[in-house]
């Protein structure tokens, strides 16, 4: 599914991610480790296809329709309510019978309540639990999730630690966090950057 | 159908979010009647209706550069364009949303302006307001091809004004051509030419442009 050879990535004079040698399969779950300016968002955009490499070769067997994407950011509207990022989103991604889906997702998330409030009113993590949904709403074949586990609260983070559990091994993960002990019993490989 | 829906859905959540944030029109607004009041003190008593009608443009052209200055605001906040750039849907459709909604904001703000020029200086003939519909296309088709440009810069209010002028200089000569000659159709041919050209360009480049 994903793989990768001599991987670097730049930014000027500085070296984001060098030399990196990867293979996750399908159906893997990679978690990335390592600390603050390692490399594992850069990771995670190249993989996204939001950067190129600087160096080295990279082949992901998704197209973007099939890639769901968790950046530090929520890439929603601030000004848009919860329910309308997720219609232009589930719009955009071409989501089938997609306000079922949106439903689904909010009323899992604890968002069902809120669906209408502006996301610019949300709490950090509530924004992040909205992040979440946008990622799952095309039930994506690969997802990419940059410490999904940010800002949740103690229910937040258990409901995630759920769905992890009901998408591993059915689909990839590659999941960039600080807290590689809580991912441990769901991934099948682990990769620390320096 | 669906790249028009797709399109349509983009253009719609522009228009919504500035009925929400209320940031760029009023703006507009301001802008473009204060820089009106401005040139009608500045002008001498004497002056002809052709220099206030250059005046116009030019105010026009950075009321078009404030608008463009704003348009991709919200898409920054938050990684939004992130968001679009990954979806499956063709990018073009990202700046054709974009730029309709600089259409209407740009259609606002000179549905102000024309009366307001009446007012201070001399009501302006149909050829006049056909030209500012005709530069209104090309501006908001090259000026949010920019605007995406400058939005992932760092030094983006630097890099807008100084890409986009330069590119609307056709615009002003075609626009004040067709205000001030007798036969304005061929001024106005002239910006429909340069729209249809740089509308095709801008859609074909977006994608390079918000990608790496």
């Amino acid at each position: 599914m994903i793989r990768a050879r001599g991987l670097e990535r730049r930014f000027g004079e500085t070296r984001a991610l060098a030399g990196l040698d990867l293979d996750v399969p399908r159906g893997g779950f990679l978690s990335v480790a390592g600390p603050n300016g390692s490399g594992k968002s850069t990771l995670l955009a190249l993989l996204a296809g939001l950067l190129a490499p600087t160096r080295g070769s990279l082949e992901v067997d998704a197209d973007r329709a099939e890639i769901g994407y968790l950046a530090h950011e929520g890439l929603v509207y601030r000004e848009l309510t919860a329910v309308e990022n997720l219609e232009l989103y589930g719009r955009l991604y071409r989501v089938p019978e997609r306000r079922e889906r949106i439903g689904m997702l909010l009323e899992r998330h604890g968002l069902w309540e809120v669906r209408h409030r502006r996301v610019s009113a949300f709490s950090r993590g509530m924004a992040q639990r909205l992040a979440l949904c946008r990622t799952l709403l095309h039930d994506p074949r690969l997802l990419l999730l940059d410490e999904p586990y940010s800002a949740l609260d103690d229910d937040g983070a258990r409901l995630l630690d759920a769905h992890l559990a009901e998408l591993a091994g059915e689909r990839t993960l590659v999941v960039a966090t600080h807290d590689p002990a809580r991912l441990r019993p769901l991934a099948s490989a682990e990769l620390v950057l320096a | 159908m669906t790249y028009l829906g797709d399109v349509a859905a983009l253009a719609r959540t522009s228009l919504l979010l500035e009925l929400r944030s209320r940031d760029t029109v009023p703006a507009l607004l301001l802008f473009v009647v204060s820089a009106l009041v401005v040139f009608r003190f500045a002008l001498p008593a004497d002056a002809s209706d052709l220099a206030a009608i250059g005046l116009l443009w030019i105010a026009v052209v950075f009321t078009a550069i404030l608008a463009l200055t704003r348009a991709f605001v919200a898409e920054r906040e938050g990684r939004v364009l992130d968001g679009l750039v990954l979806a499956p849907c063709d990018r073009s459709a990202i700046w054709l949303g974009k730029a309709l909604g600089v259409l209407a904001f740009l259609l606002v703000a000179e549905a102000i302006a024309l009366p307001a020029f009446g007012l201070f200086f001399a009501p302006v003939d149909g050829a006049t307001v056909a030209a500012f519909l005709l530069a209104d296309l090309g501006i908001a088709a090259v000026g949010t091809l920019l605007a995406a440009i400058a939005a992932v810069s760092r030094a983006r209010e630097l890099l807008l004004p100084l890409l986009f002028l330069p590119l609307v200089i056709p615009v002003i000569v075609g626009g004040v051509g067709a205000s001030v000659e007798p036969d304005p159709g061929r001024y106005l041919a002239f910006l429909g030419l340069y729209d249809g050209i740089f509308a095709i360009l801008a859609w074909a480049t977006f994608e390079y442009v918000v990608t790496e």
